[in-house]
């Protein structure tokens, strides 16, 4: 009996310790990754690194082009993706039938969100690049970004949606609403702290994409900033591809430089995001 | 006249009936409580007046429900003005996360009624109407969510108020409350029969005996016995009854 019991004591330890070095292992892993980009990366920061155009010498080269076609990226994508996933989300929750197609359009939406992002890539060729004939502008580019993240914004602004409980709609129905003035005035506000975080965390996951982005052919020695969204352009993370394929090596500290820089346009975003969250469930008590 | 009546009405979620048959009648100006236990269908015969059991996929019902010489479940009735005449008090205080005075205006705001005396006008009126004006008149620039559960409920009262129903429906409007917030509630609706048709659904059978002029008896969607509160509670025609207001089973 006293055996028995410092055995299953012993195997409690050991799933103790299994569990923290898993834990940890990550962590550990992405701060020694984050420790070294930045002793390499800092000390290139300067303004001119953020003013500069491309060069072909690394200490002249700036990231202008690319953080303007990032912004501009944000931008478009926020514009395009916003309404649709928002008002595709009220639709799905609020007014679709709750029947087999919707079960299985919700499936496909979901599936899609799990879909590699490359074979958006694909898809955004054909469909924008060449069959549209956009080119491999800004426009192109949002276009593909947005199908992208289109299914992240619809699961979380459905989630949100989801939230609102149903006394506050029940409330605002026996007072003679109807379904759109129930939805406009009472549970899109409400759910309004769960939308923006969501929409904030798919376009900080849009801004970080290469790979469709490179499919498209958005991987161009560009001279000048876009002025409009048929223009050509490079993103951030593109440019930090391109930086890190050439052989000199101080192309590869400004691949660093910029990971920084990427890195804390992505941290801020999503730190506005996490307060967000934290202050609307804080608000919010029914 | 009697201002509300069914006749023969049924209700069925899916297959599953939960009421079955039932005609009764409210007079103008009385409180009617239903009474019964859990699951006996009266929330649902409840709802059946303002159409709230219509957001449950699932509903249907046969047979008819007539308010003022209307059938309220014909095809051209307009559902929402239907709910402004009939209003409704749920079972928790559910404000709107808005100012105590956004609350009360809020179902002239869906009718855009945006001139502020009327607005102004409304706000007093009703909050006074529902006996909880002294305790807001300061602070209406407040959130509502700030207001004690009983106040809340008060306000919910006044929100409904706000848009002249004629005809209030009360979901056991006290059973989250404290027994003073509670006899608040009693004494407002007592004060409120004067003016409006009330029915209250209620859990508590001394509530029931309390603030009601005649009540209704439900057992497993069946309607078992109607009659005047006092007669009800003292010498009810029905063993059922019986057994049910003496505690024997529920």
């Amino acid at each position: 009996m006293e055996k028995l019991f410092s055995l299953n004591h012993l195997k409690d330890k050991a799933f103790l310790i299994t569990g923290v070095i898993s834990t940890f292992f990550g962590l550990v892993v992405l701060a020694i990754f984050l420790a070294n980009i930045m002793i390499e990366g800092i000390p290139r920061l300067s303004l001119d690194f953020f003013t500069s155009l491309p060069s072909r010498r690394a200490e002249n080269a700036g990231i202008l082009i690319p953080l303007i076609g990032t912004i501009w990226i944000m931008v478009l994508t926020s514009l395009m993706v916003i309404p649709f996933g928002v008002a595709a989300a009220v639709y799905l929750e609020e007014y679709g039938a709750k029947n087999k197609l919707a079960s299985f359009v919700e499936i496909n939406i979901t599936n899609l969100a799990g879909v590699p992002s490359i074979i958006f890539g694909l898809l955004a060729l054909e469909l924008f690049v060449r069959f549209l004939g956009l080119g491999k502008s800004l426009m192109a580019g949002s276009l593909t970004l947005s199908l992208l993240v289109l299914p992240i914004i619809i699961t979380s602004t459905r989630e949100a949606l989801k939230a609102v409980p149903r006394t506050i709609r029940e409330a605002s129905y026996g007072l003679g609403a109807t379904k759109l003035q129930t939805i406009q005035m009472q549970v899109l506000p409400s759910a309004a702290g769960g939308i923006v975080t969501g929409i904030i965390l798919a376009i900080s996951r849009a801004i970080g994409e290469t790979a469709p982005l490179i499919v498209i052919g958005a991987m161009l020695y560009i001279t000048s900033p876009p002025t409009s969204p048929m223009d050509d352009f490079s993103t951030m993370p593109i440019q930090i591809f391109n930086w890190l394929s050439r052989p000199q090596k101080g192309f590869i500290v400004n691949a660093t430089a910029g990971i920084v820089v990427l890195l804390s346009i992505t941290f801020v975003l999503n730190g506005i995001a996490i307060y967000l969250r934290n202050r609307w469930q804080k608000q919010v008590k029914w | 006249m009697n201002r509300i009546y069914t006749e023969d009405v049924s209700v069925f979620y899916g297959d599953n009936q939960v009421l079955k048959n039932v005609s009764v009648s409210m007079e103008n100006n009385t409180v009617t409580a239903f009474i019964g236990p859990s699951g006996c269908g009266k929330s649902t015969f409840l709802r059946l007046f303002n159409r709230m059991n219509d957001f449950i996929g699932s509903f249907h019902k046969t047979g008819l429900v007539s308010i003022d010489n209307t059938d309220i479940y014909k095809k051209d009735i307009n559902v929402e003005d239907l709910r402004k005449k009939v209003g409704m008090v749920f079972q928790k205080p559910n404000p709107f996360p808005k100012t105590i005075y956004e609350n009360v205006i809020y179902g002239l705001r869906l009718q855009n009624i945006s001139d502020k005396k009327i607005l102004d006008e409304a706000v007093e009126t009703s909050l006074k109407r529902a006996a909880i004006w002294d305790e807001v008149k300061d602070k209406l620039t407040k959130s509502a969510l700030e207001l004690s559960g009983g106040q809340q409920q008060r306000l919910c009262i006044a929100r409904t108020l706000a848009v002249k129903p004629t005809v209030i429906l009360m979901d056991e409007p006290a059973s989250a409350l404290d027994p003073i917030s509670t006899s608040k509630i009693e004494e407002l609706i007592f004060e409120l029969k004067k003016q409006y048709t009330i029915a209250i659904v209620t859990h508590n059978m001394q509530q029931a005996a309390r603030v009601s002029d005649r009540t209704i008896f439900f057992y497993m969607g069946d309607m078992v016995e109607e009659g005047d509160t006092k007669m009800i509670f003292t010498n009810p025609k029905k063993e059922l009854t019986q057994q049910y207001i003496t505690g024997r089973f529920g």
